[in-house]
């Protein structure tokens, strides 16, 4: 379904805006793309303990395979730093007035901790439980990565305060978050993710298409931060 | 000391669908209205301008258009028993804030109810007997029948240039259309969506079973349209960013495209954003409301003498606004005494994903906020009820309003959560996953209801609204059933995995369903048992109005917004033809 990235065909169409109706094939195409080097981005929130553990951690929840990058070359990592940093992260989103107690599962999130702390504790019990073994979580053999991610899902593990299960889930959470937003967030490097499942991005505009049914539409995904230019070309096919 | 203003003729609190019509309808008729709306003013240009607008992760998963849960939540529990604890962020069902409400990123999914509806009470005891209801359930007659708020209907559906075909025109079936509605005495407006490539394939199957597929009714353009009040809409691109998006096409009914510009030119209206209503203020008597006391962004207390006192905020704000100003008496669901918060009712959604082979690309992100085809033979009471035992039903949709993919990621049951796995099925069901929304009645019960939390407070240190509800067992019994049909459907359509997943309890704060909360100001015939009189008018205070979803004593299983239309406009000829004149209690 999806088409490889930086393929010339796709910003052919693009700049024709026409639609391939033919799929592409993909193959050849992967090697590139995975040796793509990645762009470092400055830390805001995370530091490197933290980061050396969520590089591993989102890459066991969303992992590369042969043809398609994973959570970390996409740059998630970066993501989940920037909301840590943002109004997010500091709770400025939540009701945050107490008291604070204990719910049932359908009552929801009921911690003290804004989402920032939350991950930064977390992080930090999980990394003193390793050290304490000499070792650290992204120096484990994949499948003991992923079955100390399975154990935490479980829960019933005591993460400094938040229950392992919460921790979890707030991982995948925004791993999934990262993987799949608008680039302008700093995560879905290269629209990735987008390009993987065949998503268009942004576009504003169907109204030609809607009704051919079953057509592939293989185009270039379109992201906020792609320039009023771009958005304008679209627009503009169909004389708005 | 708050500073005392130049009285006027009416405030209404809360500028969205409900309460920019009523200013409209009154400024029009040379009264003096204030609008105090506590969210902020928003415009299609600039605020709804792409590509910013088309931003998932702001609008969707961080609710950016919301009402602010940081200085006003809810509490929730399940049961009466329990400590109500706040839903510190919105995910269950999003209240709207600002200029335009809820209608300005609502989808557009404009129905009408059912005839039986408005008399739901009579219409169950005389087609099943007395004894046919569970004991919990308390459902009641509106007051006002399909028969007479018809003509309203049409006009909120010329106002909103509703697309789609009439199915029964003055008792005549149509061709194309929803055989099983009401009858509506003239055609749409503008003509039906374009229907999706999934809604055909479940056009198809639904034919082949004898049931009859319509597409729905849309309040997204499908042609350039004029309405009544003179303003143009364009039509609808299919962006695939309707709900929880403003539009910025002008391709939407909202009150920004279809009634504001109207209302802001007339001189006799005055909006203030950013005014937060504290309370609705009585006098002695407690008979009559004499205006009510908000605040600004600055913190500056005014009161705002008013003769009358439209409540025209979010379903849940007008029940609270009303508890927080001792207007009627508040439900106990021990004693059953009092009506306000009483019969708090939702929606009972249930999902069928229907997984397809490879080679079907559906393309769901090309996606109207309305777009799908539907069946009417399992709403309400559209089919007979005697041998199974609950009553209610649900509309069955198949398509998508999108294809956002934070949100919408489909796997087939047993898939893992995360890992290669994962990965893979979302890539292998993206495109091919057609989705089957069944939009279900809600049985008001006797131990669902709002009132105010004894514990939790807001920004401005007023209790919060604690909402007590669960899925009343009728209701999942429906859900049983009813998605046991529409997994038929999808096994007719080719699907390779089908997914049954009715509703099952209990009602949990934790996941989108809807945000079509009814009830807890209800509308009918007896002060005992309601709080607002057939036209909208609070029993206990006569010169108070409260016009929302609140007013529906149980939920049907349509959308509410058409219905809500229609007693918009019902209630504003009311107060022009009748209360203006001899203003007092109209029943």
């Amino acid at each position: 379904m999806g088409d490889g990235p930086n393929s010339s065909s796709r910003r052919n169409f693009l700049r024709s805006g026409l639609i391939a109706i033919s799929s592409v094939s993909l193959a050849g195409e992967a090697p590139a793309l995975l040796a793509n080097p990645r762009t470092e981005t400055a830390p805001h929130f995370f530091n490197e303990p933290e980061r050396k553990f969520l590089s591993a951690a989102v890459d066991c929840l969303i992992p590369p395979d042969e043809r398609w990058p994973g959570a970390a070359e996409a740059d998630v990592v970066n993501y989940i730093d920037l909301q840590m940093a943002g109004q997010w992260g500091k709770g400025e989103l939540l009701y945050r007035h107490g008291p604070f107690r204990k719910g049932t599962p359908t009552q929801g999130y009921q911690l003290e901790y804004t989402p920032a702390e939350l991950f930064r504790r977390s992080i930090a019990a999980i990394n003193a439980h390793f050290s304490a073994q000499g070792t650290s979580f992204n120096q484990l053999p994949p499948a003991e990565k992923d079955a100390y991610l399975s154990s935490l899902e479980k829960g019933g593990i005591d993460l400094d305060g938040v229950p392992s299960n919460t921790f979890f889930d707030f991982l995948l959470k925004h791993t999934v978050e990262g993987f799949f937003s608008d680039p302008i967030y700093g995560g879905n490097k290269n629209k990735i993710s987008w390009k993987m499942i065949g998503f268009p991005g942004a576009y504003s505009d169907y109204y030609d298409l809607i009704d051919k049914h079953g057509v592939e539409l293989h185009r270039e995904p379109l992201g906020i931060g792609d320039g009023a230019a771009s958005h304008l070309m679209n627009a503009m096919r169909r004389g708005h | 000391m708050p500073q005392t203003l130049k009285e006027v003729d009416v405030v209404v609190i809360g500028v969205g669908f409900a309460g920019s019509i009523l200013a409209k309808e009154l400024a029009a008729s040379g009264l003096k209205v204030v609008g105090l709306e506590r969210g902020q003013a928003r415009h299609t240009v600039p605020d709804f301008q792409a590509p910013a607008i088309h931003d998932e992760l702001k609008y969707s998963v961080r609710k950016g258009m919301m009402q602010d849960v940081t200085r006003e939540a809810m509490t929730f529990r399940n049961h009466h028993q329990e400590v109500a604890l706040p839903m510190r962020q919105w995910e269950a069902f999003l209240p709207g804030t600002g200029l335009g409400g809820c209608g300005a990123h609502w989808n557009g999914q404009i129905w009408r109810y059912q005839i039986a509806d408005f008399i739901y009470k009579s219409h169950l005891e005389k087609r099943y007997g007395k004894k046919f209801l569970d004991p919990d359930l308390r459902i009641q007659d509106w007051g006002v029948t399909y028969q007479e708020l018809e003509p309203y209907y049409d006009r909120f559906e010329y106002l909103c240039g509703a697309c789609g075909k009439a199915g029964n025109l003055n008792g005549k079936i149509e061709q194309g259309g929803n055989p099983l509605e009401a009858p509506r005495s003239r055609e749409y407006p503008n003509p039906p969506s374009k229907e999706q490539y999934a809604g055909a394939l479940f056009r198809k199957a639904a034919s082949d079973l004898g049931y009859h597929p319509f597409l729905q009714p849309s309040a997204n353009m499908t042609r350039p349209y004029t309405n009544p009040e003179g303003l143009t809409l364009s039509p609808c691109v299919y962006c695939g960013f309707c709900e929880r998006y403003g539009c910025e096409h002008f391709a939407k009914a909202s009150p920004q495209t279809v009634i504001l510009p109207v209302l802001r030119k007339n001189p006799n209206f005055e909006l203030r954003t950013e005014s937060q209503v504290l309370r609705i203020n009585l006098d002695n008597s407690g008979k009559k409301a004499t205006g009510v006391n908000y605040m600004d962004a600055q913190g500056r207390e005014f009161e705002q003498p008013a003769s009358l006192v439209l409540l025209t905020a979010f379903a849940l704000n007008d029940v609270r606004m009303l508890l927080l100003s001792g207007i009627g008496q508040p439900y106990d669901p021990v004693t059953e005494k009092g009506v306000v918060g009483r019969n708090y009712a939702y929606q009972t959604q249930s999902y069928v994903p229907a997984f397809l082979k490879e080679d079907i690309h559906l393309n769901s992100y090309m996606a109207a906020g309305a777009s799908g085809t539907v069946i009417d033979d399992f709403s309400v009471d559209n089919f007979d009820h005697s041998a199974l035992g609950f009553i209610g039903g649900c509309y069955i949709l198949c398509g998508s309003t999108n294809a956002r993919p934070i949100e919408f990621h489909p796997t087939p049951p047993g898939t893992p959560r995360w890992g290669r796995l994962w990965k893979d099925a979302v890539r292998r069901h993206y495109n091919h996953t057609a989705m089957f929304n069944l939009s279900g009645s809600s049985s008001a019960s006797r131990w669902n209801y709002l009132d105010l939390d004894p514990t939790y407070r807001d920004a401005w240190g007023l209790p919060l609204l604690r909402m007590t509800f669960d899925f009343p067992d009728n209701d999942l019994r429906m859900s049983k059933y009813v998605t046991g049909k529409a997994s038929e459907i999808a096994r007719r359509m080719g699907a390779v995995i089908v997914v049954d997943e009715p509703r099952t309890g209990p009602f949990t704060t934790t996941a989108y369903q809807s945000t079509h909360n009814t009830g807890g100001a209800i509308i009918g015939s007896d002060p005992a048992t309601s709080v607002v009189n057939r036209y909208c008018q609070t029993w206990d205070v006569p010169n108070v109005f409260v016009v929302g979803a609140c007013n529906y004593p149980q939920n049907s299983s349509y959308n509410p917004t058409g219905t809500l239309g229609a007693l918009i406009y019902w209630t504003a000829d009311a107060l022009k033809s009748r209360y203006l004149k001899n203003p007092g209690p109209l029943v």
